[in-house]
């Protein structure tokens, strides 16, 4: 197979442009197509500082390695979640990515931040894994930009990801997400900063792809908990359809973007707002990050209430612990959020 | 030739040439979601792979949350 610029022998073959790229061509397109997401959708000024969310993954570090070739100024966050061994490695490969181009990488814990790791998270709250990490991930990207004064954060979403995603809403005809769905989401409040996706043209396969011919050292492994969810299903689900008619995903993700999002556009405007407790940005009186906190720390005062049960029954009675708790968590208790169900009601 | 594979890392060892393709089909895996690496460089599904290569097949899928 030879490179349709040079007709040297091909690295990749896109089955989706009907091409293939020797890796110095490859890495031409890529770091193009990163360029045109950039300037189509007004991501960020070439001056602007970006927090770059990374995860120790082939997107988020390919990511990050693109804008620093570009010339960007950025920083890295990484978010702890406590996943056992896959947080300590993934955290060890943002760390080395991040010394060895001499980048300031920011680290902050979920368990710091919730009152427990994530795999504890879903032990208490019984909501999926995946629907906690990345509430906690959006709700903690958005906390860490302000306080560092990044006006936008950057992630490694991918076209696989952006068009599972699509996948999901359209399934469940999810109006908020259909309309919320984009490249670039601006800022809608002083207190949230603009989120954006520069590897939104670029497939999953061209992310690995340059991850590897940029020498990353990047975590191959899955997430444990990435097993059985709902958008991986989905992408097996596009990657079969991809493979009978390559740039499916491409058309179906694009198509939306450039003929259909608009019709979702302000189908339900909402109010934003602070929330009581923290502060950050909600459509309620409590986000649904600290509503999640406040259940983890129930769950927790709960075995302890036990615990405590059984002490006083020895002849103790200090309610001051108590007592100091109840002062974590200000104003009415937690709503349940549901998840939508994927049963199919006969009318 | 020895192949690597990846969640959960395993190896298989396979006889006689065969296109990189073919070795995919017999795998079932499908062709674009998986790297295939040979020392340090990728290989084309045309590419003919042989009996001492030692070859890694790399899934690229990623996810579960945002």
């Amino acid at each position: 197979m030879k490179c349709r610029k040079c007709g040297g022998a091909a690295a990749l073959e896109l089955r989706r442009h009907n091409a293939a790229f020797c890796s110095p061509h490859f890495l031409e397109f890529f770091t193009k197509q990163v360029a045109e997401a950039i300037h189509k959708h007004h991501m960020f000024a070439r001056d602007e500082p970006v927090l770059v969310a990374v995860s120790g993954g082939k997107d988020s570090l390919a990511l990050w390695d693109v804008l620093i070739n570009e010339g960007y100024r950025t920083a890295g966050l990484y978010l702890d979640l406590g996943i056992f061994d896959y947080s300590q490695e993934s955290k060890a490969r943002c760390e080395r990515f991040a010394t060895a181009r001499g980048q300031t990488l920011y680290v902050e814990r979920v368990a710091e931040a919730i009152g427990a790791p994530i795999p504890e998270v879903q032990r208490v709250t019984r909501r999926p894994t995946c629907s906690a990490c990345g509430l906690s991930k959006r709700y903690l990207m958005n906390r860490a930009a302000l306080a560092r004064g990044f006006a936008v954060v950057a992630t490694g979403h991918n076209l696989d990801d952006e068009a599972a995603t699509l996948f999901g809403s359209v399934l469940h005809w999810q109006m908020d997400a259909l309309s919320r769905q984009a490249p670039a989401l601006p800022s809608t409040h002083a207190k949230l900063a603009r989120r954006v996706k520069p590897l939104y043209r670029l497939s999953e396969l061209e992310t690995a792809a340059y991850a590897f011919l940029r020498k990353i050292d990047y975590i191959v492994e899955e997430c444990p908990f990435a097993k059985g969810a709902t958008s991986m299903a989905h992408k097996e689900l596009l990657n079969r359809l991809e493979e009978s008619s390559p740039g499916a995903k491409h058309n179906f993700l694009f198509g939306f973007l450039d003929k259909a999002r608009v019709a979702f556009e302000h189908v339900e405007p909402v109010t934003l707002q602070e929330c009581q407790a923290c502060g950050q940005v909600t459509t309620g009186e409590l986000c649904a990050f600290c509503k999640l906190a406040d259940q983890v720390r129930r769950s927790g005062r709960s075995s302890r209430t036990a615990r405590g049960i059984e002490e006083r029954s020895a002849g103790a009675g200090d309610t001051s612990g108590q007592e100091d708790r109840e002062r974590v968590m200000p104003g009415p208790p937690p709503r349940l959020v549901q998840a939508p169900s994927t049963t199919v009601s006969i009318e | 030739m020895k192949v690597i594979l990846r969640n959960p890392r395993r190896e298989i060892a396979l006889t006689g040439k065969r296109r990189v393709k073919e070795l995919l089909r017999e795998l079932d895996i499908l062709a674009g979601t998986v790297l295939v690496i040979r020392g340090d460089e990728l290989l084309t599904s045309d590419t003919v792979v042989d009996e001492d290569d030692v070859l890694e097949v790399r899934p690229v899928m990623s996810g579960g949350g945002a």
